[in-house]
């Protein structure tokens, strides 16, 4: 029994001398552990660096501050080497210094590039820094100080969902903009458009944000002659249809931004026919004559698609209404996609300005809606039928049921 | 005496039409000449001789005919989809939409099919429960009951094994979780899964083998103990429930008075699957994709959802055993306890009220009533 107890005994002791013997190997981190004491001011980066990727690849206080984090007293800590808080004039440099050495950063990360302090100086916010600009944007600004996260967790400041709050901190501020006679509405304008809508809405990370059109580190807005091809990163098809119009030659010659002359910037609405002549937002009228022919043909083709617009979605609606019967309807369903892919066609083929083409492709979606009207009635009397079934047969076995049961019972009667 | 073939009856019948009229008509001639082949008369003459008890729990004993009817229904429409279901992972998706959109009749075929599978097994239930609570599996239909509940096990495999068909998500996830259920089961849990997926995952085996299962295993395990059930019951006769006075029992002929209180019964479950067709017909759903994640709130059918609770709702260790294992041991044992009834109910063997069966019986009707009602009640469970 004295024996047992004796081993138990020696066994917890173990345990404990070997667990104190792992938490005496740990690296530690004075700094953090001081800092984690004081007031919220000197607490919260401490607090922030948790988390923070450096952190995760076991960089500590001292990578960015200097001094010696293992030192236990203050005097041994804050040695020579110790900086304190870098200047905002250091802070790329400082950020470079492991960012743009290839030999660090493979240790680490070896996907990750290397080019960003190059790209830096090239920007707008670059330039303005090299000249001894301290309030334009600057690492930390974008990425925080203490608790830096990768781009691809939603915490990240430089999150797609989190990039416009970002950029805006400092572009949506009208008394620091003044100074670079820049406007201060640019945040509330994205946030009202098409592409804040898919990005925040539909929540699809792949809509653009403020870094989508202007660069990640060479950040620098797109001049006159770049806007189209920002744009045709993602929009191919609506740019290269406007490159073989009679437009781009005219735009060109004039000056004009391609896209932005009829889509705007920033403020990016969903795409409309309501742009088009005498609709609710005429773009035309910029630059066209009421009066003339081909302000009169781009009407004409707003009022065909305003019907055809009208006609698919009558369509739609009679599909939905079918469907709720009960109908197995999928190949109507399809049909109609596929006359909404032809009407979208039609559409986009206003970049082109080829009314025979726009004409063309109306009518293939004409044609599918007329079959489609066929499936729809169709569809229709089967519905009726079944009801009408539904009627005839119930009424049947009801009035069976009620037969039988008149027989039963005249039956139960007559027995003893 | 023969039941059946009795030359002398048939003779008689001849004697009589020709005593009756010189010259039969066709029709009758043609029905003394099946007559003779058959000797249907024999099988007349018992039918008419067939009596069931009448007293005043008798509604209960329609649940059993209700149970044959809906079955006739399956085996019909079963058949009929037969001839345009492929079962293939490919096709099987595509031949469902084609059944409910382009053959003629056929999105009724499929929902009535649907429909009545769900009605069949709540109407097994009922039977089940109103033959427990009424003690009818007393000796010596102790056979008679035990084929039951297997019919209950064969029903609910024909359920499972169906569900998976249509080769629709919601039921491809169900399946999954169904089969990972399965193999849970301590000992042969594993091999069993592997030998029900024909593999480690849900695949093309898998529907291959669910197919064979729903369309030739299942079908005749369920006409060889419905035959036997039926067989009982024509030897046996319908239970006469304990405790009922024996003047308030009165027998009536089978035929013609019970069976057509069978058939108004009837008419008005078709009438109400005809309804139940037209306005909500089964859903196709959206086609399985493997590769997909798992949509939330993926149940099986109901009528396993009792059990699919319980397994949510029990921690994932009991007394240092896995929570899931032991659930699933106590299902197993509870099935067996409830199967062998007849030999532990010794009062019953007696003709005596047995209250703590009945309240076995009840406490088992409120257990799976309530963690249905959960299921559906409480989703995100």
């Amino acid at each position: 029994m004295k024996r047992n107890l004796n081993q138990t005994l020696g066994l917890i002791l173990c345990f404990f001398i070997s667990i104190n013997w792992l938490f005496s190997q740990t690296k530690k981190n004075t700094c953090l552990d001081c800092h984690l004491q004081l007031e919220e001011k000197l607490a919260s980066p401490a607090q922030a660096f948790k988390i923070d990727i450096h952190a995760n690849y076991g960089f500590d206080c001292s990578a960015c501050h200097g001094g010696n984090s293992e030192k236990e007293e203050l005097e041994e800590a804050k040695d020579k080497s110790f900086k304190g808080i870098p200047s905002r004039q250091d802070i790329p440099k400082l950020c470079a210094s492991c960012h743009s050495d290839p030999n660090i950063m493979r240790r680490y990360n070896p996907n990750i590039r290397v080019d960003q302090f190059d790209l830096y100086l090239t920007s707008h916010h670059g330039r303005a820094w090299t000249k001894g600009d301290t309030k334009v944007a600057l690492c930390t600004d974008c990425h925080g100080a203490h608790g830096i996260q990768s781009a691809s967790m939603p915490q990240s400041l430089t999150f797609a969902w989190n990039i416009a709050a970002t950029c805006g901190r400092c572009h949506s501020d009208n008394n620091l903009m003044k100074n670079y006679g820049l406007p201060g509405q640019q945040e509330e304008d994205f946030r009202a458009s098409v592409h804040a809508q898919a990005l925040y809405e539909k929540k699809d990370l792949s809509a653009p944000t403020c870094n989508d059109c202007h660069g990640n580190h060479g950040a620098t807005p797109p001049e006159v002659a770049s806007v189209a091809n920002v744009c045709r990163q993602c929009h191919p098809s609506p740019a290269s249809l406007f490159s073989r119009s009679p437009h781009k030659a005219a735009f060109d010659e004039a000056g004009i931004a391609e896209c932005q002359a009829c889509h705007g910037h920033h403020r990016i609405e969903p795409p409309d026919y309501e742009l088009l002549p005498k609709g609710k937002k005429d773009v035309c009228l910029q630059c066209h004559n009421e009066n003339s022919r081909s302000y009169e043909e781009g009407s004409n083709l707003r009022e065909k698609f305003m019907a055809l617009d009208a006609q698919l979605e009558k369509v739609s609606f009679k599909i939905e209404k079918i469907a709720q019967q009960g109908i197995e309807i999928s190949e109507a369903r399809f049909l109609s996609q596929q006359a909404q892919s032809e009407f979208l066609e039609a559409r986009n083929l206003i970049h082109s300005l080829s009314l025979a083409e726009i004409e063309k492709k109306i009518k293939e979606s004409q044609a599918i809606i007329e079959k489609l009207s066929t499936l729809i009635t169709e569809a229709e009397r089967e519905a009726r039928l079944r009801k009408t079934g539904l009627i005839v047969a119930t009424l049947f076995l009801f009035l069976l049921a009620l037969a039988l049961w008149l027989k039963a019972r005249q039956l139960r009667r007559k027995r003893p | 005496m023969k039941p059946w073939g009795n030359q002398n009856l048939l003779r008689n019948n001849k004697q009589e039409t020709s005593e009756l009229s010189l010259r039969p008509k066709k029709g009758q001639k043609f029905l003394l000449y099946l007559a003779e082949r058959f000797s249907w008369q024999a099988i007349v003459d018992l039918a008419k001789k067939k009596t069931v008890p009448e007293h005043p729990y008798s509604f209960w004993t329609y649940f059993g005919g209700l149970c044959l009817f809906l079955f006739v229904i399956q085996v019909i429409t079963g058949l009929l989809l037969l001839l345009y279901y492929v079962p293939s992972i490919d096709r099987a998706h595509e031949s469902i939409i084609y059944i409910m959109g382009q053959v003629k009749f056929g999105w009724l075929i499929r929902s009535v099919h649907s429909w009545t599978a769900n009605i069949l097994i709540g109407v097994i239930f009922v039977h089940m429960f109103s033959t427990f609570l009424l003690k009818a599996y007393r000796p010596p239909r102790e056979i008679t009951w035990i084929t039951g509940f297997f019919l209950l096990l064969i029903f609910m495999a024909f359920g499972f094994s169906g569900y998976l068909l249509p080769w629709n998500e919601l039921s491809f996830f169900a399946t999954r979780v169904g089969t990972d259920i399965l193999g849970q089961i301590p000992l042969i849990g594993r091999a069993l899964k592997s030998f029900v997926l024909g593999g480690q995952e849900i695949s093309g085996a898998t529907l291959s083998r669910f197919y064979w299962f729903h369309i030739a295993v299942l079908p005749c395990l369920a006409f060889l103990f419905l035959g036997i059930h039926l067989y009982l019951i024509q030897v046996q006769g319908i239970s006469r429930p304990i405790g009922v006075k024996p003047e308030k029992i009165r027998e009536i002929p089978f035929f013609p008075d019970f069976f057509l209180r069978d058939a108004v019964i009837w008419s008005l479950v078709l009438a109400l699957i005809g309804v139940l067709c037209v306005f909500f017909p089964w859903e196709i759903g959206k086609k399985a994709d493997p590769f997909a994640p798992t949509p939330l709130g993926i149940r099986p059918e109901w009528y396993f959802t009792f059990m699919f609770t319980t397994l949510k709702l029990v921690p994932s260790h009991i007394l240092g055993l896995e929570g899931e294992k032991i659930i699933l041991l106590i299902f197993a044992l509870g099935g067996l306890f409830w199967m062998l009834v007849p030999f532990w109910d010794r009062k019953a063997y007696r003709d005596q009220n047995n209250p703590v069966t009945t309240a076995i019986g009840v406490a088992v009707i409120l257990y799976i009533s309530i963690m249905t009602l959960i299921t559906y009640l409480f989703p995100r469970l």
